[in-house]
């Protein structure tokens, strides 16, 4: 009571009898105690204290003026404070402390408050404050755990106030009361929270982190336990050979558990003689070190604190026994947290574990809002004042930016200062009533006014799109819709006809951004029946890869392609054997296949959106203009399935079905088909903006260059034929000239070494990568290994294993993936085995995770996944019925289902195994 | 007779199903008895001299198999197994091979045997941890039995050691292994590079690297330096050591590799501290820990010969158990008085900011004269040298150091805020590890010192906490250096400094004479602390570096 008694000197009665009783001996006076004479009562009392509060602090007809500058300081800043008067700030670090003015132009040096012969550690700063009501009055936190405030009103050139040496370790924060002149709050690595009174030479209260919550016991276990016997009845406690239990202070608590764990011991432990040395396994609950303390700006008596073990807590500042309320907000230590300086009970906290969260504190259980996910720790939250949803925030480690961000924004922030070279240490807003000036502090010796319109805005660099498949290979593509509407001429998403679906989102006042967020979504769907990338499961099953010598796999794959009907993949396996195994045994009838339709079944395996891609791969001019010309006709022609993509009205409008073949038809069709929906069709040379690539990363440019159909004519007779082959039909696909085209084996010159042809046969990866069909150019690689791999470049090696093994992924052929995984040469891509194979398993009885490797559950001790059947556990695959959730070996299982319908568990469910 | 029968497969018995674990033991009994018929057919055939050679090499392989079932029946947390290595071993010695013995007394040369864990009788809890540590390393070294004394720790130990080895990350397994054997070779710690000699072989790594650094790639030279620094002077780590790995052109290190590079390093400097603070015997199947020699032909292990004692009985002697009890009493009486006088008195006066000052630095340059006295020879028991270059370069003292370094501020730079994030932002999840194990090293206590019970510890353990971090030249603002002094005591100190800075010089003599009336299990806690905040001292220093790099 002795401590309430001495609050009571600072603290406003709650009812007017009180009045008479509290001295005022004040410094400065303000709004507060006006209003605290008045009597009010505590909620009328804050209303209009924050109105005083407004008054004392608004701008007052003056603007701010000022721009983007910065200046140098001699040494690291941990902190920096504002002045109410907005022009001057106070800048705080292990060696400097020192008062800038804010001008027009520049900082100007005011006032350098680290004096003295000797630095003393005193003057360390970790943190500093300065008081929102007095201009004189000062206050930090050294980093030897002392408090030291600061009378600028001094006369002499020490200006320090009173030093408070009660922590004992450093003090992370100090915090003045917004409107009460004499309380300071500090919060310290030794786990207090102090309260003091400037009147007074030492703290009124001590609030420790340790404290429980209102009521509630509060223990605190580690993993692994052991349940006991239930000594008492009224307490189920769990208890552990190393727990660690939060409350020292709570004797009886205390008592219950010395008893169950002497209890445990004797009856448990005793007789398996298992402890190894005598003591009591129970350790004092370490404080945890109090990272922030805030007072609420609306409720007078309120202060929040954030701890290093992911905890915030709420206080009554007259009740230093116990806390109002307590949860945990991060995982890992809560670095800062901000009062909402408009809504009541609104906290943002920020903490190494890269996040921000606004909490609720009004109801009864602390709510989170919003949560930010930022890209570093947060080491400071400060709310933007007048915007209502904006906080700022700087990291720890690594990232030196600021950001300001829009809480229901969470991925991009709103605005950013990218001024510093090291990390930022301290942010503050100039006038609590002006969103358009920030101050920082940084690591890197500098002091920055930061102007809001001077801010980097990421989102205005961002073009939001989203892309996304559906259960049956439906595309869904969504832009925004400026972005569309802006180039209207480029509507290239409609490389599948289907029925694209456009609609405008509705505009909705309430919504944040709207104005951003109005987007034009289109939906592609893929053919009925969906056997458009049958080839390619195919042929990713039956190619042999490896295991035998080349020219068998070589034949191996030109059987399988010939069979699929790709006869040009085909010749171009068939001709790989002819270059790289010995030509003279090979028998010529085995190159008179035709090359045939072969260009036809190149553009075949191309799905839709890889023909877009086409365009600019193979995009000559004389081409483009060609397909313009054509496209005309084909627009008219085609009016009927082509949707138009209004943005403006809502509407939604379908097409008609197109011919499934049209796409596997003439190479014409193909190229319009990149324009076919685009009515005004202004700038298609245009770099599109195209869909992300499916099957590979998009290249800009023409990867290879086509030696051209000069050099197919100055060395017509060699047996280039497989590289003028590929040149002739990427320059113009399907060219009635392309059957004619043969291989002239006469002139086949056996002698040429293979290193002859790695150009060509380079020349041809290329030519099918660009084509789409990575998985040639991949089969072929790994086929051919060392024998071409040194002609191409590592990267693009890389590119094409990863999309191949993307696409092999996305078809869900696991065993293929995998063995071009093992056969690549490339490290990037085979350690894409070594990685992420994580196995996540639940126990099948207490459906807790199992933590430690095996199959043995640490909680309920017993074997998970046994076997219905045989009772043993189970290692290799496992089966399990989804309705009862019992299972075992896919082998006795199957065996079971077909003599009995039941499950072999015996749980009367009726099992089907399909 | 064809190789491939004869290997033998350990891994069957790390499964926690019992029938696997039988059917691995029965081939394994299988291939040995083959083996030994196949000896005894070689023996009683005349001698050709082709036969010589493959003969010797079988019988050494014999040798290595029996040992590895020596290791089973006493360390195999499973009893089937232990049981059943047993008894194959008695039916060898009956077709009269000769079979292996232990040797040494138990997993540490400080702690008798009987203060240890016996396998067997460990509790559920212990079991599980045991059962995890076998089933991921095929072995329950001796680490972990000296370990278990503190479960608590253990089980986050054993985690992070599992992670940095065989989890996800960056560095491949075999590079992993060879880092640990570089780490462990600074310290000529021939026990953790026996260990990893074989892991690393084990997980496919090229022999030839183990002929020294040279043979290793040059990417992994390129690390020695930075290993010396962070072994022996880690206040010298600069950017530009970090900036000469990270660009190598083809030989350079990824930050993510870097600081899984770092970790890994500091991991087992510190964890060479604890083998020599402990005094950790080697393995059962590892050399020096079992012969084939009768019982009788020698009745104490080389290893003690070169720690200066020279047979048990000498070793008991000294143990203990012989200082007059009322002595090392009011050892404990006093020091508990001190703790409480310190408690009382430092809220009435403080001194003043110059003194606080100057106290760091006193103690600072105190540390460096705290040095055993006896320098006795230590010679490695095996050739570790190689694995490592600049065998002069060892541990100097911050504060002797000529040119001046300045001091490390923790308020500046420090785990929980810097190096925390730093670390799990490239290297994801240890962070949080590494996190764990800190903070159980330094919050666990049981509130006991020797006999007295309710005693808080949290002074005593931050003062050991503080000085390791001291004697690197790291300094926390808050704290008041002067209560080292007066609660540490010179054999203490020496005892501290030996083990954190040269640990290969740790003797018996230096761990008995500290805190004589303290308990085993308090002195393997002490060595925690040492080591994890000798981890966290050089993890700091590169962790740094890094930073400044990147900024």
């Amino acid at each position: 009571t002795s401590a309430l008694c001495s609050l009571l000197s600072f603290v406003p009665p709650q009812s007017p009898a009180a009045l008479g009783l509290v001295p005022r001996a004040d410094r400065v006076n303000s709004g507060s105690h006006l209003a605290s004479l008045l009597g009010l009562t505590d909620s009328g009392f804050s209303d209009s204290m924050e109105k005083m509060s407004r008054v004392t602090t608004a701008l007052g007809g003056s603007v701010l003026t000022g721009r983007t500058m910065h200046c140098h300081l001699d040494a690291p800043a941990n902190a920096i404070s504002v002045c109410r008067d907005a022009a001057q700030v106070v800048v705080a670090g292990r060696s400097i402390f020192k008062i800038y003015a804010i001008e027009e132009e520049q900082f100007v040096e005011k006032l350098n408050l680290r004096v003295g012969r000797k630095p003393s550690l005193n003057l360390s700063c970790a943190d500093v404050v300065w008081h929102q009501m007095d201009e004189n009055l000062l206050a930090t936190a050294a980093t030897n755990g002392v408090v030291v405030t600061w009378n600028l009103g001094r006369p002499s050139r020490n200006k320090q106030d009173q030093l408070f040496t009660e922590h004992k370790r450093t003090v992370n924060k100090v915090c003045f009361h917004p409107t009460e002149a004499h309380v300071l709050l500090s919060g310290s690595q030794d786990g207090f929270m102090k309260c003091f009174d400037l009147r007074r030479k030492d703290s009124v209260s001590t609030f420790s982190g340790e404290a429980t919550e209102a009521g509630q016991g509060r223990w605190w276990v580690m993993t692994g336990w052991v349940p006991v016997l239930p000594v008492l009845s009224c307490c189920v406690l769990r208890l552990h050979p190393s727990f660690a239990h939060g409350q020292m202070r709570d004797a009886e608590c205390e008592d219950v558990l010395k008893t169950t764990w002497l209890l445990w011991r004797l009856c448990v432990a005793a007789p398996l003689g298992t402890l190894p040395s005598g003591p009591l396994f129970w350790a004092t609950g370490q404080s945890e070190s109090v990272r922030d303390v805030q007072f609420s700006i609306r409720d007078y008596f309120t202060f929040a604190s954030t701890f290093e073990n992911g905890n915030v807590q709420l206080w009554d500042i007259r009740r230093p026994d116990r806390c109002e309320r307590m949860f945990t907000a991060h995982n890992g230590p809560v670095f800062c947290c901000d009062w909402h300086p408009e809504d009541r009970g609104w906290l943002a906290t920020g903490g190494r574990d890269k996040m921000v969260k606004v909490w609720d504190m009004t109801t009864h259980r602390a709510k989170e809002m919003h949560c930010v996910q930022t890209i570093a720790s947060v080491a400071r939250v400060k709310w933007r004042p007048e915007c209502r949803h904006h906080l700022a925030t700087c990291s720890m480690m690594v990232d030196h930016n600021i950001y300001v961000w829009d809480v229901r924004r969470p991925f991009v922030p709103a605005a950013m200062f990218e001024e510093h070279r090291d990390v930022t240490t301290g942010i503050a807003w100039r006038h609590p009533h002006d969103p358009s000036f920030l101050l920082s502090g940084s690591k890197d010796s500098s002091l920055c006014q930061h102007l809001f319109r001077d801010a980097s805005q990421p989102v205005e660099r961002a073009n939001p799109e989203g892309l996304c498949y559906g259960l049956f290979g439906d595309l869904a593509f969504a832009a925004k819709e400026s972005l569309v509407a802006a180039e209207s001429g480029r509507k290239p998403y409609t490389g599948d006809r289907r029925h694209p679906i456009f609609f405008k989102r509705k505009l909705d006042p309430a919504e944040p951004f709207a104005g951003l967020a109005s987007s034009a979504l289109s939906v592609f769907e893929t053919e009925p029946g969906g056997s458009a990338m049958r080839w390619f499961v195919d042929t990713a099953e039956r190619y042999a890869l490896a295991g035998r010598p080349l020219a068998e796999l070589c034949d191996h794959n030109a059987k399988v392609a010939r069979e699929l009907g790709r006869n040009q993949v085909a010749q171009t396996w068939t001709m790989l054997r002819t270059i790289y195994c010995s030509p003279g045994l090979l028998p010529t009838a085995n190159l008179s296949h035709s090359v045939g339709k072969g260009g036809s079944c190149g553009l075949q395996l191309m799905n839709s959106f890889n023909l877009k891609d086409m365009a600019p791969g193979l995009g000559s001019e004389t081409r483009l203009d060609r397909s313009k010309g054509d496209a005309r006709s084909d627009t008219v022609l085609l009016d009927s399935s082509a949707t138009l993509i209004t943005n403006e009205d809502n509407e939604e409008t379908e097409g008609s079905d197109v011919p499934a073949d049209y796409l596997l038809g003439d190479v014409e069709g193909e190229d319009d088909e990149l324009y076919l929906l685009d009515p005004e069709h202004t700038h298609p040379e245009e770099p599109e903006c195209v869909l992300p690539q499916e099957a590979f990363p998009l290249r800009h440019e023409i990867v290879d260059t086509p030696p051209g159909p000069e050099h197919l004519q100055d060395k017509a007779d060699s047996p280039h034929v497989s590289g003028s082959e590929a040149d002739v039909a990427s320059l113009a696909p399907m060219d009635s000239s392309f059957s004619l085209l043969s291989v002239s084996h006469a002139l086949y010159d056996s002698r040429l070494p293979p290193d002859f042809f790695s150009v060509l046969v380079r020349d041809m990866l290329h030519f099918y990568a660009e084509q789409g069909d990575v998985q040639m150019a991949v089969s072929v690689l790994i086929v051919l290994g060392e024998r071409v791999r040194k002609d191409i470049d590592e990267q693009t090696q890389e590119h094409w294993y990863t999309s191949y093994i993307d696409l092999l992924q996305r078809f869900r052929l696991w065993n293929v993936s995998n063995e071009v995984v093992k056969l690549s040469t490339s490290r990037a891509v085979s350690c894409l085995n070594q990685a992420s194979t994580t196995l996540h398993v639940n126990c099948s009885h207490c459906k807790r995770p199992m933590s430690s490797r095996g199959w043995v559950c640490d909680r309920c001790h017993r074997c998970a996944s046994m076997c219905a059947v045989c009772h043993h556990v189970v290692k290799g695959l496992f089966v399990w019925c989804q309705g009862c959730s019992h299972g075992g070996h896919l082998q006795h299982i199957m065996k079971w289902l077909e003599g009995s319908s039941h499950c072999p568990a015996g749980c009367g469910h009726l099992c089907e195994y399909s | 007779m064809a190789e491939g029968e004869n290997e033998v497969r350990w891994d069957g018995l790390c499964s926690r199903d019992s029938t696997t674990r039988e059917t691995a033991l029965e081939n394994i009994r299988q291939t040995i008895l083959r083996k030994t018929e196949y000896l005894r057919s070689v023996k009683e055939t005349p001698h050709r001299p082709s036969d010589r050679l493959s003969n010797t090499e079988s019988s050494d392989g014999l040798n290595k198999l029996l040992a590895h079932l020596l290791m089973l029946s006493k360390r195999c947390p499973f009893k089937d197994v232990r049981e059943k290595s047993e008894f194959i071993l008695k039916s060898i010695q009956e077709l009269g091979i000769r079979i292996p013995r232990p040797l040494g007394q138990g997993p540490s040369r400080f702690i008798p045997e009987k203060e240890i864990l016996q396998v067997g009788s460990e509790d559920a809890q212990m079991h599980a941890l045991f059962a995890d540590s076998f089933a991921a390393l095929g072995r329950l070294d001796n680490i972990t039995l000296v370990m278990v004394f503190h479960p608590q720790y253990l089980e986050s130990f054993l985690k992070t050691q599992h992670y940095l080895l065989q989890m996800d990350g960056p560095l491949p397994l075999h590079y992993r292994h060879y880092i640990g054997i570089m780490a462990a070779a600074r310290h000529q710690c021939s026990y953790l590079v026996n260990l990893h000699v074989n892991d690393f072989l084990h997980v496919g790594g090229d022999p030839k690297w183990l002929n020294g650094l040279e043979n290793a790639p040059q990417k992994l030279q390129n690390l020695g330096e930075l290993n010396k620094v962070l072994a022996h002077r880690p206040w010298l780590i600069t950017k530009e050591h970090i900036e000469g790995l990270l660009k190598a052109e083809e030989h350079s290190w990824s930050l993510a590799e870097l600081v899984h590079a770092v970790v890994l390093l500091t991991h087992y400097h510190s964890l060479a501290s604890f083998t020599f603070g402990c005094g950790i015997s080697p393995e059962i199947h590892c050399d020096g820990g079992h012969t084939f020699r009768p019982p009788s032909v020698s009745n104490y292990c080389i290893c003690d010969i070169t720690n200066g004692n020279h047979s048990v009985d000498e070793m008991q002697v000294n143990s203990a158990e012989n200082v007059s009890v009322s002595d090392s009493f009011f050892e404990v009486e006093a020091l508990m008085e001190k703790m409480r006088q310190l408690q009382e008195c430092r809220d009435e006066e403080e001194a003043s900011q110059e003194e606080m000052a100057s106290r760091f630095e006193i103690e600072k340059r105190e540390s460096m004269f705290v040095f055993s006295s006896d320098d006795e020879e230590v010679t490695p028991a095996r050739d570790v040298s190689r694995h490592f270059e600049d065998t002069s370069y060892g541990y100097k003292d911050f504060s002797r150091h000529g040119m001046h370094v300045p001091t490390f501020r923790v308020q500046d730079y420090c785990w929980e805020d810097h190096g925390y994030s730093l670390v799990n932002r490239l290297y994801p999840d240890v962070g949080q590890l590494i996190d764990e194990k800190f903070h159980i090293a330094y919050n666990l206590t049981y509130n006991t010192m020797a006999m007295h019970k309710d005693v808080d510890t949290s002074m005593l353990r931050r003062a050991i906490w503080n000085y390791i971090h001291c004697m690197f030249g790291i300094r926390y603002d808050d704290y008041d250096y002067g209560e080292i002094n007066q609660l540490l005591d010179r054999s203490f100190k020496v005892y501290i400094k030996t083990v954190v800075c040269t640990p290969e010089k740790v003797t018996k003599r230096m761990y008995d004479s500290f805190w004589r009336q303290f308990k085993h299990s308090e002195k393997v806690h002490v060595n925690l602390l040492l080591i994890e905040a000798r981890m966290q001292a050089e993890l700091l220093y590169a962790l740094r570096a890094i930073t400044r790099y990147m900024t």
